[in-house]
């Protein structure tokens, strides 16, 4: 047997169930990579050393018993942003620094129920609002590929945790691309689902209707096998759906005869990096090979798309984040001398740049005399995009495109532009807008050896179309085996 | 011409309720106007009797019966509170 740390969760699987290792020694594992490994790449806010190894010595009971499920014993990172009881959930923010939440995420209680493995809280942009995770109030975490890069955000720590195998697989939460643009600059699959799909419960939001939590793995299958874990209709979030989850990992291994692959001319344009397009046309032609038709589509409100997004996340944002105030949690400032006072030097001192400038983003464009013509604005423009995909996937079973114009860039290189930065964005936020889930997952590399990810979308309920299509392209390829180098 | 002036940026954190400096406040004013410069471009767009959207999803009302369940303790829920005192949020006087 090679090193543990090099297997998928369905490998780990046999290996535990048949008893060949447990899951202690699995976690142990990876509780010495991370000790190794993550001073580098810096994907950790919290490790939860004691509290992994209580969860596993339970799974191994649960093993012992013959009653374990896919993800007993599995060692998982979650992103800051989601809720786990007594345990710091910080959202990468002074404001939230020391917060314990009194209560688990759904998602949380449904891994908990498998006997799942959690090894520690990953970084992130602060409060899910960044490209890059540079935004985080604490450190930057690395591109395990190149560690003077970005590993992309917001859910920088989800994504170079699983890429520097520092966790099997992670949650993280997508609003705006969050997982999949991280996800393809780390060279790992991840997945926003379709809204409604996960419970938001216990997940700190940032734009209510754009929100998403998803899983970012190694390997297509894996990313199947947590989204059916974490799925499915919860009462106490009144925006999930009411419908049964399909079969997802029986999606993976169906094969490719007869899809309709739709390219969008407008995602397909100048200003993306060359290998970018290269990589990606490559992986076409597997879907092709593969027995998939290219048929030519169209998006044609995808130009108004970040327009769109900035003006309604923001707008959304500013008014979740109103919450902040050092009344009931979270930071409250030492100096005032009356509530207001306490008010303004508490979020002032509590939040960064890039929050505030969202909140003021948003809280101007829903003001009186303005909301109209943004925000009502903004919404209408979303009704023109969610109709662009209707009449896309009439013609199509699942979208290809690029997940991001160019590979991670350097650490530094566009704090100082917000709306550059913004503009990287480009092809991952329409998704979130119309609400259908999307998927990255790895096609290639570019020349400096930096990954460049291949963007899946299906029609709202669709998961399945996606993982039939992304498991044929992953088997096609073959990059499962390359990984950074790390020790 | 500018689509935002310093006057309406801090009318804007007033409303935020947030605090900047001069500098600050300078930076956000030029900051938040490229973004809305850009942002402005769906002005260009026709949307003439086009719904809002507001959720991506088709449900509506959602409601539960109205019965008593279990909550959460008061020491769990006051445990991260900055400042309390028997359950309740300490704050500074208002009236």
């Amino acid at each position: 047997m090679g090193n543990m740390v090099d297997y998928n969760i369905s490998t780990l699987r046999r290996l535990l169930d048949e008893k060949e290792i447990s899951s202690e020694e699995l976690t142990k594992a990876y509780l010495d990579r991370i000790t190794v490994i993550d001073p580098e790449v810096r994907a950790y806010v919290t490790v939860t050393e004691k509290e992994a190894l209580k969860q596993a010595t339970e799974a191994d009971k649960i093993i012992k018993q013959g009653e374990s499920r896919l993800l007993t014993g599995i060692p998982l990172g979650i992103k800051d942003v989601i809720c786990t009881k007594g345990i710091p959930t910080t959202c990468s923010s002074k404001m939230l620094k020391d917060f314990r939440p009194p209560f688990n995420a759904t998602v949380m209680e449904r891994l908990n129920q498998q006997g799942a493995v959690m090894l520690g809280k990953l970084n992130m942009d602060e409060f899910a609002m960044g490209s890059s995770t540079e935004n985080s109030a604490f450190f930057v975490t690395r591109n395990p590929w190149d560690l003077e890069r970005i590993p992309g955000g917001s859910s920088g720590g989800s994504a170079a945790a699983v890429a520097a195998k520092t966790c099997v697989a992670s949650l993280g939460s997508d609003t705006g691309g969050s997982i999949r643009q991280p996800a393809s600059h780390c060279g790992v699959v991840g997945l926003k689902p379709t809204y409604g799909l996960v419970s938001r419960f216990g997940l700190v939001a940032f734009a209510s209707s754009l929100d998403q939590i998803g899983p970012l793995s190694r390997c297509v299958r894996d990313a199947a096998i947590l989204l059916e874990a974490i799925a499915g209709h919860d009462k106490r979030d009144s925006t999930s759906l009411p419908r049964p989850v399909p079969s997802l990992v029986n999606a993976c291994g169906q094969g490719l005869k007869g899809m309709k692959v739709g390219i969008p001319k407008e995602y397909f344009i100048e200003g993306v990096q060359e290998e970018v397009v290269s990589e990606i046309q490559n992986a076409l032609r597997v879907m092709e090979e593969r027995g998939a038709e290219l048929v030519d589509v169209s998006l044609p409100h995808t130009e108004y798309a970040i327009a769109t997004y900035y003006i309604i996340a923001t707008a959304e944002a500013s008014s979740n984040l109103s919450r902040y105030d050092g009344v009931k949690y979270g930071f409250r400032a030492k100096n005032y001398s009356n509530l207001m006072e306490m008010y303004k030097e508490t979020r002032a001192q509590g939040f960064g740049p890039e929050v505030k400038r969202r909140i003021m983003l948003g809280t101007y464009c829903l003001s009186a005399g303005y909301y109209d013509a943004y925000y009502k604005k903004a919404s209408q423009v979303r009704t023109l995009i969610i109709q662009d995909y209707k009449q896309a996937f009439e013609k199509c079973d699942v979208i290809a495109a690029p997940v991001a114009p160019t590979t991670a860039f350097k650490i530094g290189e566009k704090v100082d532009d917000p709306l550059q930065m913004y503009l990287s964005d480009i092809f991952t936020i329409p998704v979130n807008l119309a609400g259908i889930p999307a998927m990255s997952i790895p096609c290639g590399f570019d020349q400096k050896g930096l990954p460049v990810g291949l963007q899946l979308m299906a029609a709202h309920l669709h998961e399945d179309v996606l993982f039939r299509a992304a498991y044929n392209v992953e088997k096609g390829l073959g990059l499962e085996a390359k990984w950074p180098k790390l020790v | 011409m500018a689509e935002i002036t310093i006057k309406e940026v801090e009318h804007v954190a007033e409303l935020a309720r947030l605090r900047f400096d001069e500098q600050e406040l300078e930076e956000f004013t030029n900051q938040l106007d490229a973004i809305l410069k850009f942002v402005g471009k769906l002005e260009s767009l026709d949307t003439e009797g086009v719904e809002p959207t507001y959720r991506a999803i088709e449900i509506v009302n959602c409601f539960r019966e109205d019965e008593v369940k279990p909550s959460l303790p008061v020491e769990e829920v006051s445990a991260n509170a900055p400042e309390s005192d028997e359950g309740a949020f300490v704050v500074p006087r208002i009236i």
